[in-house]
């Protein structure tokens, strides 16, 4: 475990020295000593939950550390304080923004910068100064708009613009890809560069092998709460690296030949409404024991999309059939005609976190067949749920645990092994018709990816139809038979998976529609 | 200082929450108490005496519980389903009046029809009065978003004012001798006492009832599944098909129905007709008392035994020692918010840090 | 009335001195309620608040000491409340509605309690002098009205400089939209929900105060009467903006005081029907903006420090 190129030494920005950290039972940071030298960009790499984001809010001073201490510019730090992190010039941009939709861009950047006190703010001065930091790199936004108005990469650039536009010189980045187009991303990589050559050093948090090689001087590796490595990423190999972030050797899900079958659901020109994530003109079309795709970053209408098809909204315009009939927005209707549904927020829409495991595995079907004149049969219902966990190995807890305390993973196993199992009503036999995936694997550990991948094959392969969301090109990439790009509402034509380049989808995710169909 | 969330609720804290609750709040009442000048032993004695020192006090605890009862009952299922219902005195008061529309004594005799019918028609009309009451505010949210705090609060007062103006007009009692009271009820469809020489009803039953009836549906019945689903999470419990605007709007008929036969029952066991203070608050007193029992029905009935007792112990004890009787209001409002911070350390722990 | 008797009523500077004087504890309690709701608190105990500052007001006036000083314990004991709310709220994380209606109950049944533990056997009100009105000065409506109108009509552009002026009040908009935000820049958000809290009791208290020290003289039990509850709804119709909170504490007062006239000169519509009117307003009030209503997008969810 030693840190190799330009870290450690008494060069040293920061020096995070034996960070351990624990939530009741869990252990978040375990002893986590690292050096950040300046003008270098480090990685922290780690599958979700491995501690990467505790260890930077600690840095940042959300969280107070059980054990350890922070030197900064050769200073101690002292502990949860973010008033002081930001004093001494730590910036961070979380992974869920923090800004206030219904003020505006100047509003948000210039909070905090000027005495609470003070009688009056100085608008003209702080706004001269915001563009004058924005243009220096290169990261142009509108001071007086609303943030509700701007797209995800803008408010990207405004989280970006905050840290800067108070003079910060670590600037830490916590999954700032999950959101952005390739193209976006690429745009983002370069300003870092820029921001490195300024002197600014930085940390960047991310789950992709691909992107931390491509952008970073060395790697951290993190796994468990513990850091595993520390690597300079000219010469790590991006094998060596999954398997430090796993521990063992992952397998990668098989996919079984079989037999593309009719049209198990069909939409055509479909037209939702919405002041964002509107559908215009949506066709497509998904077969039986196929796998669609859709790749494209949140918020161009997948939910929507997603929506008409778990039953949950009635399009606009357009027709929406399943199995040839023509179906209205009933969630029961379509949990009736068989359809699995995984939505996209395991937590606000999958499961009722107050609820125990067993009510929850009965929430789709309480009426039917898990109730009779009115009275909910529960042996019937603890019995099912049962075998559903113990099917879907879901841990954690027993059938009366709540749904809130059981952990990301097998929360998604519970929604899984309700979804895919359709209450035993046709018996234990059940295939669905069709599976909506949204998100499905968002924030899972890497076993639970595998996991969910796997049962989404096994499905397809016994003929089911599946709709795969998601903004995580390379998880489409892995089991997608065909893929389609969502960018503004708007559908492009689903190709097999081998006739799309990664940089076509990326170009189709921004729009060039007639790029991606002329292809 | 923070709150941390326990990794599992803490049964310790569960059941010493209400003592502690209880233990906080006669602290802070010793201390009114010690500054209104009186004896504080001798207080609390009589208190304790007025509520549940004899068969008398008894009977007066159990007659001031058995409104608090519905009206705590209907509180609960309303926020259970998150519906805040702050409107249960307006629609006690609905009820009332209707039930004495329906078999008031109107031009002496009231309406020609047998007890059997009318007495069921009585306490359908109160339920219906309650719950359209509560409807309206529960279909503006729906429908418009308007905070239903506020709209159910605004109407307790508009019925209030209608109250008073029937009381004045259409539905005085001519033989009242000029006091702003109803029509008296038929005789046969009050209600008979439960205990002969006190004023103990049979609403007690009912109450009781109503109390089994709504644990057995919240615990173990579809629609009671449905309105703790749409309580606890409802963008997942529309998920998953449970349909919300219905079962909020039968939770608002639930509710107000409730309180509007809390007012029905009043009149019919206690009364005999409706004046405008017959109600000291007792829709407001159902809020305490469905937070004090943690929104359970059986618990709500402990809850109401508990403040009826506060209530009728300072009446009491008011008459012997020189303590106002808002004594009693104090330790309602005390234990409310001391059963709120106690409750919570069933979830979280405290950390100094 | 002919329509000639009705517009030379609206005419009148007997009308517009009395819509003043109705809307001033409506405007110290909308702008209080606003400070809570726009820091991301919902403050239900409006209602018992201004009991226990026409109480605290009053009684202070009456053991001898000045008008303002009246004013000022008034808001001490507005404060005193919001600090509780806040602890039970802001740092506690507890349900704000129950909480707010809790503190109605206590603050009512405190000073009812307070009250006839002072004056165990009094049936008649006792009495003080309340403030004067501003008669020196020349303008015709404003001269009948008292210091603390003109105070309540001050403060209005002032709690607007406050809000979009001030770094303070930028802080205090924000936490009420998104409290992480306000924390990743530094600010503590307890504290900072607290403080908007506190005052905003405080201007309750003051609201009530108004009651026992400038509108009557005396305090009686049931002199609040649902006016708290009104400014709740009145911060919706106002859309959080302290400018718009006075013009509609100004449209409510004016129908209030219209029908009050009204009510006296037309025989029979019961005097209930007239009453019932500002309630009535209210709600419709609240169903008319709560389409467009941009709620502070915080409010009313509570914030755990490191839950994220």
């Amino acid at each position: 475990m030693t840190a190799s190129g330009r870290g450690g030494g008494a060069g040293a920005v920061l020096r995070l020295s034996g960070i351990s950290k624990r939530f009741g039972a869990i252990v978040a940071n375990d002893a986590i000593s690292l050096d950040l030298a300046r003008g270098e960009i480090l990685a922290l790499l780690g599958e979700n939950g491995a501690g990467k984001s505790t260890l930077v809010s600690i840095l940042f001073g959300h969280y107070v550390a059980d054990a350890g201490t922070i030197e900064a510019f050769g200073k101690p730090l002292p502990p949860g304080d973010p008033a002081a992190a930001l004093a001494v010039g730590i910036g961070m941009v979380h992974q869920h923004f923090t800004l206030a939709d219904n003020l505006t861009v100047q509003d948000n950047v210039v909070l905090g910068t000027e005495p609470l006190w003070a009688l009056a703010s100085r608008r003209a001065a702080a706004r001269a100064k915001l563009v004058a930091t924005a243009e220096k790199f290169g990261l142009m936004v509108d001071p007086d708009a609303r943030v509700a108005t701007l797209s995800v990469g803008e408010r990207q650039r405004v989280e970006i613009l905050k840290a800067l536009y108070r003079d910060a010189r670590v600037l830490i980045l916590d999954e700032p890809t999950s959101v952005l187009t390739p193209q976006e991303a690429a745009a983002l990589f370069s300003t870092l560069a820029r921001l490195c050559a300024d002197g600014l050093s930085i940390i960047f948090i991310s789950h992709k092998l691909t992107e931390v090689l491509r952008v970073s001087d060395r790697i951290a590796v993190l796994r468990a709460g513990r850091l595993v490595a520390t690597l300079d990423a000219a010469t790590a190999q991006s094998s060596e690296l999954a398997e430090l972030m796993v521990g063992r050797a992952v397998r990668k899900p098989v996919a079984r030949d079989h037999q593309r079958g009719d049209t198990a659901c069909a939409v055509s020109r479909l037209r939702v409404d919405a002041e964002s994530g509107a559908l215009h003109d949506v066709t497509l079309a998904l077969r039986a024991g196929e796998i669609v795709g859709i790749a494209g970053v949140s918020g161009n209408g997948q939910q929507a999309l997603a929506d008409v098809l778990c039953g949950l909204r009635a399009p606009d315009a357009g027709t929406v059939t399943l199995a040839g009939r023509s179906m209205r927005a009933d969630p029961r209707a379509w949990i009736d005609a068989g359809v699995a549904r995984i939505p996209e927020d395991r937590h606000a829409a999958g499961v009722i976190g107050d609820f125990a495991v067993w009510e929850n595995a009965i929430a789709e079907r309480y009426r039917r067949p898990f109730s009779s004149a009115g009275i909910v049969r529960r042996t019937a219902a603890r019995k099912y749920a049962r075998t559903l966990a113990d099917r879907f190995d879901v841990r954690g807890g027993g059938l009366d645990t709540k749904a809130a305390a059981l952990s990301g993973g097998n929360v998604q196993k519970l929604i899984l092994g309700r979804a895919l199992t359709g209450g035993f009503s046709q018996g234990d036999d059940f295939t669905p018709v069709l599976i909506v995936a949204n998100q499905p694997t968002w924030g899972l550990d890497i076993g639970a990816v595998a996991y969910v991948h796997q049962r989404l094959l096994d499905a397809s392969a016994r003929g089911a139809a599946v709709l795969l969301i998601s903004d995580d090109l390379d998880e489409i990439l892995a089991i997608a038979d065909r893929i389609a790009v969502m960018h503004g509402g708007r559908l492009s034509r689903a190709r097999p998976a081998g006739e799309w380049t990664r940089a076509a989808i990326g170009l189709a995710m921004t729009g060039a529609e007639a790029a991606a169909d002329a292809a | 200082m923070r709150l941390e969330a326990r990794a599992r609720r803490s049964r310790a804290a569960l059941l010493l929450a209400p003592f502690a609750a209880i233990a906080f709040t006669l602290a802070v009442t010793m201390a009114l108490v010690a500054w209104a000048g009186a004896p504080i032993r001798e207080t609390y004695a009589l208190l304790f005496a007025g509520a549940f020192g004899s068969r008398f006090a008894w009977s007066e605890t159990l007659t001031r519980a058995t409104p608090l009862i519905f009206t705590g009952l209907s509180v609960a299922v309303a926020f259970r389903a998150r519906l805040w219902n702050i409107g249960a005195e307006g629609q006690l008061y609905a009820g009332a009046l209707a039930a004495v529309a329906v078999g008031g004594l109107h031009g002496g005799a009231g309406f020609d029809l047998p007890a059997g019918v009318l007495f069921p028609a009585m306490l359908g009309a109160s339920i219906a009065a309650g719950a359209v009451l509560l409807l309206v505010p529960t279909f503006l949210r729906t429908r418009f978003g308007v905070d239903e705090v506020v709209t159910t609060l605004l109407l307790n007062f508009i019925v209030l004012l209608a109250v008073s103006m029937l009381l004045d007009g259409p539905m005085k009692d001519p033989a009242g001798l000029g006091w702003p009271q109803s029509v008296a009820l038929r005789d046969d469809l009050q209600l008979d006492k439960l205990v002969p020489r006190t004023r103990v009803h049979t609403g007690l039953v009912y109450a009781l009832v109503a109390a089994a009836i709504l644990a057995f549906v919240v615990r173990a019945t579809t629609l009671g599944f449905e309105m703790r689903a749409v309580g606890a999470n409802a963008r997942a419990a529309a998920f998953a098909g449970v349909p919300v605007a219905r079962t909020m709007a039968l939770v608002a008929t639930i509710s107000g129905g409730l309180a509007g036969l809390a007012g029905a029952i009043e009149v019919a066991g206690r009364t005999g007709y409706v004046t405008l203070d017959m109600s000291p608050g007792y829709g407001y007193s159902g809020i305490v008392i469905a937070m004090l029992a943690g929104l359970s029905p059986l618990g709500v009935v402990a809850a109401a035994v508990f403040i009826a007792g506060v209530l009728v112990g300072a009446d009491s004890m008011s008459r012997g020692v020189a303590v106002p009787t808002y004594i009693a209001d104090v330790i309602v409002a005390v234990s409310l918010v001391s059963m709120l911070v106690a409750t919570l350390f069933v979830r979280y722990r405290l950390r100094l840090r | 009335m002919s329509a000639l008797d009705i517009v030379s009523l609206v005419a009148s500077a007997e009308l517009w001195s009395a819509v003043l004087r109705i809307a001033t504890p409506l405007i110290f309690g909308t702008l209080g309620v606003l400070l809570c709701e726009r820091a991301g608190v919902l403050n239900l105990g409006i209602e018992g608040i201004m009991v226990a500052g026409a109480f605290a007001g009053w009684l202070t006036v009456y053991q001898g000491a000045g008008l303002w000083s009246g004013v000022a314990a008034a808001a001490v004991t507005g404060a005193a409340f919001g600090l509780l709310h806040a602890f039970l709220t802001v740092s506690l994380a507890l349900s704000q509605h129950v909480s707010g209606l809790g503190i109605t109950l206590l603050a009512t049944s405190l000073a009812s309690y307070a009250y006839r533990v002072s004056f165990p056997s009094v049936s008649t009100p006792p009495t003080i002098h309340p403030f004067a009105e501003m008669s020196a000065v020349p303008i015709p409506v404003l001269s009948s009205q008292t210091p603390l109108t003109w105070l309540a009509l001050a403060l209005v552009p002032a709690l607007a400089w406050v809000l979009y002026r001030t770094p303070l009040g930028l802080a205090l908009r924000m936490v009420g939209e998104n409290p992480a935000a306000v924390e990743g820049q530094g600010i503590d958000v307890v504290r900072l929900r607290t403080l908007a809290v506190v005052a905003g009791s405080s201007l309750m208290g003051v609201a009530g105060a108004f009651l026992t020290l400038s509108a009557f003289n005396a305090f009686y039990f049931n002199m609040v009467n649902g006016r708290g509850w009104i400014c709740v709804a009145l911060v919706v119709f106002a859309g959080w903006r302290p400018g718009k909170a006075l013009g509609g504490a100004l449209l409510f007062a004016f129908c209030d005081a219209l029908q009050l006239r009204l009510s006296q000169q037309a025989g029979g519509i019961p005097y209930q029907i007239y009453l019932m009117v500002p309630y009535v307003l209210s709600i419709v009030a609240l169903v008319v903006v709560a389409r467009r209503a941009t709620y502070p997008q915080a409010l009313m969810k509570p914030w755990r420090k490191g839950e994220r």
